[in-house]
């Protein structure tokens, strides 16, 4: 711990306002050379907004900053790299079809005019390669990088620039559990260097592992500043949410019943014409919520297209209640008891430019209540719509009001109390928590139990270990399209887990 | 200092119904601009572009007349905008409905008169319905562009149309590429007399309350409206989204068809090539300054029919010429675009 030097970065009663929502209330934020800082929140706490106006991509309202003990001002990321801050989001800024050393230079091309000095900038990469061992071939095409590498190409990117501030926002969401441990690694050999570090996050366990210091935001305000050594996950999540969090929801146990879906040998094309989902089969019971464990891009998203009747299978057959599901045609698997939460709620999952309303009769709005010959009963629209809103618990300020004025949490709502009105007998929930606040992720998390208690069968996918362990009764692990693992719940373990979904198989 | 667009609060409704007035009104003050440069008197000219379309009886009914078929290719562009099936072809539609009306008005000779008139009408509906079809057939099979496909089919029609004026449907005798007349029966009825306001303009503002009731009451314009928001989250919610294209472009390109019928029955009783001086496109005006709702559409396609009829009294008594009409209505519509874009943005000025 650096308490004793000068702070590198030092922000004064920040403030900044979204038309009428405060993002950010007269905060103040330090940060010491050589020390990882993580930066702790919901989702809408303020910590990305905050990190923003650092890097110089939004001005603050109110406030001051200081970087090396001089005040500045901030007009552009240009402006906060050429003082040492560098910032990596969460979606990277590369070109996929140039080279990692054609992506690291660019806009800081060395060499005169027209002429790029390739040589030099090589020697220079490969140097700060060796320092940090982010060893990546410096030939190789961006396109062909996975995720974690692509994420230390834009960490070399930073480095480049001479960034000794690195600001890190949510680095961790988008890799598997070996890249994580890579990734902190290399953060503590940057800061073994001296350079600091802002880690972003809203997981405690990384949080509690990876920072020296942690600055816990809510509501756009800093709430705590702890040392991570004299701190724990417990007091950290209270902080963090302003209450008690349920360290494990009320489950009650049930003997799964009959099997209501079984997939047998399901082989589907991804959009590209590979196979991302390789001869698959398992099945769901009553009573049952079977996660599927995976990290992103193993072809859960793909087979869960065919069960939502959005794409069309290339071999094997699904099963509901024993017959056959035809596949690539929505309302089939609607009218068949399937109900569906796609990864994708803005895109796939809602009519953002219509009401709310609009929005929760969509699958039922040819129902014989609804409309006869064609013309709407709005008086039954009207009711239905209402109950739902009071039901879920939506936030908005009435049933006409355009669905793209609602927050995630009460999006997922509205979602969850359109797939739920028909009793479905299955349940496929893609990531149904993603992006959501602790509260909001909760409710979905209590739904989901209610409609297993009811006799609703769940496939749980998701990448979010802690959900996954909380909810499921079964446990399977898709790795590279392909089931390769299964574990009882009271049998499985986080470690066995997290080896299934990096692709380290038993023997 | 610096300029940026930033998001705005979402505005109240009413503010959506003042957009098109005020775009229109901005566009009349920024005519002056050339009504000066072509040295017309501006008071004056003002005064007679509005007396010359509504201050006499027969010029306040021929803006009626000139009204209806701007209605009808308002609304078909608008019906098909709002399910972002981007029809770019009412006008080969209107040619479309036109040739068939024009083809039954002459031909039908042996069947019962009271039969004729509708049968124009619904063939008309029928012919422009098809050739919207086709290039929603070819967009939800094949994912042809439609923008491309419904502007190309109007120039495959106006040949089509050529070829027949020229050949089995020229009037014997005649050099001219015009049809025989058609029918009396065939006509439709003028309702006032001593003018031309027609049967086809009842028919118009009809069709406006029909559109209206469509889109707002019944599940097809649910499904459709559903369509054009997001056709991804609609397919997923269930709604055949194909077939929702499918007669969305029927309705729309029939429509076009009636806007055909009207000049055919009403205005030339005959087929000739010059049979719509534009109707198809200036539709597309119409559709964006009404912001696809019909009652917009209806509005609209009035004051183009206002400044159309009126410039030319305004021509007669200032020598303004009469393509001020043309700038009106373009810059109307730029206003109308920039304005939107202004609903859902606003601009900022940061001191740096």
């Amino acid at each position: 711990m650096t308490y004793g030097k000068e702070p590198v970065v030092e922000m004064q009663g920040i403030t900044k306002r979204f038309l009428d929502v405060v993002a950010n209330k007269n905060i103040d934020f330090s940060l010491f050379p050589g020390e990882i800082c993580a930066l702790l929140g919901e989702n809408g706490a303020g910590k990305t907004t905050l990190m923003n106006i650092l890097f110089g991509y939004y001005s603050c309202d109110e406030g001051k900053i200081f970087i090396k003990g001089e005040e500045v001002s901030l007009s552009s990321p240009r402006d906060a790299i050429k003082r040492g801050v560098g910032m990596i989001h969460q979606h990277f800024t590369l070109v996929p079809s140039q080279t990692v050393l054609e992506n690291v230079i660019i806009g800081a091309e060395p060499g005169r005019w027209l002429l790029i000095d390739k040589k030099s900038a090589r020697e220079k990469l490969i140097r700060l390669q060796k320092k940090f061992g982010l060893l990546i071939d410096p030939d190789a095409e961006v396109w062909t990088l996975s995720v974690g590498e692509r994420q230390k190409v834009e960490i070399l990117k930073a480095l480049y620039r001479n960034v000794d501030i690195l600001i890190m926002d949510e680095p961790t969401a988008v890799l598997a559990l070996a890249e994580i441990v890579e990734l902190f690694k290399t953060l503590k050999a940057l800061a073994s260097e001296n350079r600091s570090i802002i880690f972003i996050s809203h997981k405690l366990h990384e949080v509690m592992e990876i920072s020296d210091r942690i600055v816990v935001l809510r509501n756009g305000e800093v709430v705590a500043e702890r040392k991570t050594g004299e701190t724990n996950v417990k007091e950290l999540a209270n902080l963090m949410v302003g209450r008690e969090l349920l360290e494990r929801i009320e489950k009650k146990e049930i003997t799964p019943g009959e099997r209501v879906l079984s997939v047998d040998d399901l082989t589907v094309l991804s959009d590209r014409g590979l196979e991302a989902v390789k001869k698959v089969s398992f099945s769901l019971h009553k009573y049952e919520i079977l996660g599927m464990a995976g990290v992103s891009g193993n072809g859960q998203k793909e087979l869960a297209e065919v069960l939502f009747g959005i794409r069309e299978k290339s071999g094997g057959k699904i099963f509901i209640k024993g017959k056959e599901l035809k596949d690539g045609n929505p309302h089939e698997s609607i009218k068949r008891g399937i109900a569906r939460i796609p990864e994708d709620r803005i895109d796939t999952g809602l009519l953002m430019d219509l009401s709310v309303e609009e929005n929760l009769i969509l699958e039922v709005h040819s129902t014989p209540a609804f409309q006869q010959r064609g013309l709407f009963n709005f008086q039954n629209i009207h009711n239905f719509s209402e109950t739902k809103i009071r039901e879920y618990n939506i936030k908005t300020d009435n049933r006409d009001a355009p669905t793209k004025t609602l927050s995630g949490g009460n999006l997922q709502k509205v979602i969850l109390a359109r797939e739920l009105a028909g009793e479905p007998i299955v349940l496929i929930a893609c990531q149904p928590t993603r992006g959501l606040d602790v509260g909001a992720m909760e409710y979905i998390h209590a739904r989901l139990l209610e409609q297993r208690d009811r006799g609703c069968g769940i496939l749980l996918i998701s990448e979010d270990l802690d959900e996954i362990f909380l909810l499921s009764d079964r446990i399977i692990v898709i790795y590279e399209g392909r089931i390769i693992g299964e574990a009882d719940i009271h049998q499985a373990t986080r470690e066995q887990i997290g080896l299934w979904m990096s692709g380290v198989e038993e023997k | 200092m610096s300029l940026s667009i930033v998001k705005r609060k979402p505005l109240p409704g009413w503010v959506k119904l003042l957009i098109p007035l005020g775009a229109i009104l901005v566009a009349l003050l920024f005519s002056a601009i050339p009504i000066v440069i072509a040295r017309g008197a501006l008071f004056k000219s003002y005064y007679y572009l509005f007396y010359g379309a509504l201050g006499t009886r027969y010029n306040l009914l021929e803006t009626f007349v000139k009204a209806s078929p701007l209605i009808l290719t308002g609304l078909s562009v608008s019906f098909a905008f709002r399910a972002r099936f981007w029809n770019i072809g009412a006008e080969g539609q209107l040619l479309a409905g036109a040739t068939v009306a024009a083809w039954i008005g002459i031909y039908f000779v042996g069947i019962p008169s009271f039969l004729l008139l509708p049968l124009t009408i619904i063939g008309g509906f029928v012919a422009g319905g098809f050739w919207a079809f086709v290039p929603a057939a070819l967009k939800t099979k094949l994912k042809v562009d439609d923008v491309v496909s419904t502007l190309l089919l109007n120039y495959v029609m106006i040949h089509i149309m050529g070829t027949l004026l020229f050949g089995p449907m020229q009037q014997p005798g005649s050099s001219w590429p015009r049809s025989p007349a058609i029918l009396d029966a065939a006509q439709y009825p003028v309702l006032i007399p001593r003018s031309r306001f027609h049967l086809g303009i009842p028919l118009a503002l009809l069709a406006v309350l029909i559109i209206w009731f469509i889109n707002d009451r019944t599940v097809f314009g649910y499904r459709s409206k559903a369509v054009g928001v997001n056709i991804r989250a609609a397919n997923f919610g269930g709604i055949n989204t194909n077939s929702v294209i499918i007669c969305t472009a029927l309705i729309s390109g029939g429509l076009a068809g009636l806007a055909g019928v009207g000049e055919v029955c009403a205005i030339q009783y005959k087929l000739i090539m010059d049979i719509s001086p534009g109707y198809g496109y200036t539709g597309i005006v119409i559709a964006m300054l009404g912001n696809l709702h019909p009652l917009g559409a209806m509005f609209s396609a009035f004051f183009l029919s206002i400044i159309n009829v009126g410039a030319q009294t305004m021509s007669r008594m200032t020598g303004v010429p009469v393509y001020i009409v043309g700038v009106i209505e373009a810059v109307s519509l730029i206003i109308m675009l920039i304005f939107l874009l202004f609903t859902e943005y606003r601009l900022r000025w940061e001191r740096k």
